[in-house]
């Protein structure tokens, strides 16, 4: 910069830079505009000093203020446990049918219930927990092993046929495939979709009562109305597991499938299984 | 190859050379108003006074609604999300109201503007009433138009140090008072106001205040008429609204020009004299700064001060008043053409006046009947239209309603006994300030109940509910339909609701949900 030029026709210097004879005007920063500048770095000194900033070996300075946004979250999430903490404390100490007959409580329980519902359980009972073959519909009035709001918070609890929690509930349909003849097996699926609906062959309805009266009354009762003691479904009413007509029964006879739910009270804790519970009872099924 | 004195030059001048241009910012030239009175001036005290009034003393009304419900007579409930009116109380869904009425207002600004010009912007804009009453405060403080030129214009003595922080303090603690009384609009004033000045209310509060004192002392103290002319697009829109027939300030040239302040000599001389003797009253009293003598333009607010200056000079000279007065823009052609001998000359007053000096009869004059032009009858009808819409809305509403949301997933549940149900939310909306006990009752769909969750009772096809005063009560419904009586994959039924007490009634079309063959 050596030979300073100077600009005739603004008579103002030139930076020095000169592109095909086109040389920039060396015009001085408006005042505004550099002030603002020197604050802006002044500002930013302080920042790094006041809040996290300077990356070092392994993470990066404090800051003196001791700012972290991890902090505000545990801070705003602390103010949320702390705003419901008279719900979750309630809930603690009541009962499952205890919340839901409390309109306050239930209302909070089944908003719970409901997000932990979203995550845990639509894998298998789907979104609308209306189910799909094989897994139960949770809206219905149907319930295997019952449907109070305490019988429900049971099932979540320990889980059905999950062999690593020794409360789990338990029952296991013999295989009549390998003890009853196949005729008879048409038999007694016959006269077991009779209970609830036309069948095709009228005539085979009489001997499967007798199938019936002989295999399986031991556990789905006299009347066909199932045993909620031992998981053991109703036969008369028109919810079926697996399907309703003669082939599905048949099969469910000759090879029984058992659904197995996993036990959710070492996942999610005590107080989210009632919640859960509660929410399940408030479908419209609860008993 | 051409000599360079061949080639031609042109006639031309860079019209925006660096030399000629004029800077794009152009720095505020003061404008010193000179105290008007008159019949105007007292009609603007008037309204300023009015509408000041009703600015600042509306949220301290008050108004009974019982004991659930706020008993200020105005009142936006923004937590709540209420709106009180006196008897009137509007939901958020009823906001319609508001557009209804700024619709009015707006057709209600065309009506005024095409009648009487811009009576808005010369008496009621809050820019106007704020600017008038900052200029209370300066001339107070500061004295008149003279004083204050001189005071402007003189060195910073002590004498114009606490002359200029006394009237800017003022003027800040009217700003603060409205920015203040705004927010009392909002929540219940005489509480807010404890909690204002003992630091305790909500920072929106202050924010608010702030925001407000800062646009009032800057917009009336400060900006003034520029908030007018280049901010405002109302000058700009009005153009659009002013007909041949529209009342607007006027300065009747017809009788004024030629203008001279020695009438007598140039009377003497045998030439044409006009009313006007240039005293310039009507431009020291313009709050915009202009010349009502150049005739309309964009920056008038037709305020009217400039009539009032000029009638009490006519008044001293003995002469007619009206040199400035409300005129329109076809009575002044029709004069004009008298005063001009239909264009032939310019203006000459011997025209327009008969021999002994009395008004010549073939000059117009307003007559009331303009104001009913087809013009002002649509802007009219408008205004009716959707005033009466309003009205008739208002007083048909319903105060108890009923909406229903039914279950999507599932959309229905087959129960054991091969029933068929659906899942609704009904939310019940009593929508005034007292407890209601609502009934809920279903007709059409055979055979079908109902059960609530949360009331402990047999299902039934009727159910009485309690709500609460001005609040909504969310209700799951479950139906319940027996198989044998399941009419098709899509049935509609009704949820009637009712209040025994008023007899109030509503409904809402349901639709029932079964699965192409029931069971």
């Amino acid at each position: 910069m050596s030979d300073e030029h100077i600009d005739e026709v603004s008579g103002i210097s030139t930076t020095g830079h000169e592109w095909d004879g086109i040389r920039e005007l060396n015009n001085p920063l408006p005042r505004w505009w550099v002030i603002t500048f020197y604050i802006t770095i002044v500002w930013a000194i302080g920042y790094t000093i006041a809040y996290p900033a300077w990356p070092m070996l392994t993470s990066a300075t404090k800051g003196v203020l001791g700012y972290s946004s991890r902090n505000d979250v545990k801070k705003e999430l602390a103010a949320a446990e702390l705003a419901k903490a008279k719900y979750a404390a309630a809930i603690q100490s009541k009962t499952a049918s205890e919340i839901a007959g409390d309109d306050a409580l239930r209302e909070f329980a089944v908003a719970a219930g409901s997000a932990a519902y979203k995550v845990n359980c639509v894998q298998c009972h789907a979104s609308g927990a209306q189910g799909s073959k094989g897994f139960p519909n949770l809206n219905d009035d149907d319930w295997l092993w019952g449907g109070t709001a305490e019988q429900i918070q049971q099932t979540i609890t320990h889980g059905i046929r999950f062999a690593s929690v020794p409360d789990t509930r338990l029952s296991e349909m013999p295989a009549f495939g390998e003890i009853i003849t196949g005729d008879q097996v048409a038999q007694v699926s016959t006269y077991v979709a009779s209970l609830s609906g036309p069948v095709q062959d009228a005539t085979l309805v009489e001997p499967g009562a007798k199938v019936f009266a002989e295999n399986c009354v031991a556990c789905h009762g006299d009347t066909a109305k199932g045993n909620k003691e031992l998981g053991a479904p109703d036969l008369t009413d028109a919810i079926w597991l697996y399907g309703s007509n003669e082939t599905a029964i048949a099969a469910q006879i000759r090879a029984p499938k058992h659904g197995v739910m996993p036990a959710w009270l070492e996942r999610l804790g005590e107080t989210k299984v009632k919640e859960l519970a509660v929410y399940i009872h408030s479908l419209g099924g609860g008993e | 190859m051409l000599d360079n004195t061949q080639i031609e030059r042109l006639e031309a001048e860079a019209v925006n050379s660096a030399t000629v241009r004029q800077p794009l910012y152009a720095p505020r030239k003061k404008i010193f108003p000179k105290r008007a009175s008159g019949s105007f001036r007292r009609f603007k005290w008037l309204v300023m006074a009015i509408t000041l009034g009703i600015y600042y003393l509306t949220p301290w009304l008050r108004w009974d609604r019982g004991p659930f419900a706020p008993d200020q007579a105005v009142l936006i409930d923004l937590a709540n999300r209420r709106f009180y009116f006196f008897f009137i109380e509007i939901w958020p869904q009823e906001f319609f109201y508001v557009a209804g009425l700024l619709v009015m207002a707006g057709i209600g600004l065309f009506l005024i503007t095409s009648t009487v010009g811009r009576a808005w912007c010369g008496y009621t804009c809050p820019q106007t009433v704020w600017v008038d009453l900052f200029l209370v405060v300066e001339r107070a403080i500061e004295g008149d138009r003279n004083a204050r030129m001189k005071l402007d214009a003189g060195p910073w003595t002590a004498r114009k140090l606490v002359l200029r922080v006394s009237k800017h303090a003022i003027w800040l603690a009217i700003a603060a008072a409205t920015g203040g009384a705004w927010i009392f609009y909002f929540a219940d004033a005489p509480t807010l106001i404890g909690e204002v000045f003992t630091g305790t209310a909500a920072p929106v509060a202050y924010i608010t205040i702030g925001v407000l004192t800062a646009t009032t002392y800057t917009f009336g103290g400060l900006m003034r008429e520029q908030v007018c002319t280049y901010m405002c697009p109302w000058p700009r829109i009005q153009a659009a609204m002013l007909d041949e027939n529209s009342l607007t300030v006027t300065y009747n040239d017809w009788r004024g020009e030629p203008r001279s302040r020695h009438a007598k000599k140039v009377q003497a001389a045998g030439q044409p004299v006009g009313d006007c003797v240039d005293c310039n009253a009507c431009v020291a009293v313009c709050p915009m700064g202009i010349d009502i003598r150049d005739g309309q333009q964009l920056e008038c607010i037709t305020c009217a001060l400039c009539i009032d200056a000029c009638d009490s000079v006519m008044d001293k000279l003995g002469k007619e008043r009206g040199l400035i007065s409300y005129a329109t823009l076809s009575d002044y052609n029709a004069n004009m053409a008298v005063a001009t001998a239909g264009g032939s000359c310019s203006a000459n007053p011997s025209l327009v006046r008969t021999d002994g000096g009395a008004f010549s009869e073939k000059l117009a004059h307003f007559h009331i009947r303009k104001i009913f032009r087809p013009r002002t009858f649509i802007y009219m009808g408008a205004w009716s239209a959707v005033g009466i819409a309003l009205l008739y809305s208002l007083l048909t509403r319903d105060r108890l309603e009923v909406n229903v949301l039914h279950d999507r997933n599932p959309q229905f549940v087959t129960l054991s006994d091969g029933s068929i149900r659906n899942g609704y939310t009904v939310k019940l909306l009593n929508m005034i300030p007292e407890p209601r006990t609502i009934v809920v009752t279903m007709q059409g769909l055979r055979g079908a109940e109902m059960s609530v969750v949360g009331i402990d009772l047999p299902a039934d096809r009727s159910f009485a509910v309690a709500v609460e005063p001005d609040r909504l009560k969310m209700l799951k419904v479950f139906v319940r339909q027996p198989a044998d009586r399941v009419g098709g994959a899509t049935q509609t039924f009704k949820f009637r609701v009712e209040d025994k007490a008023s007899f109030e009634t509503d409904e809402y079309t349901a639709t029932f949900n079964a699965p192409e063959i029931a069971r």
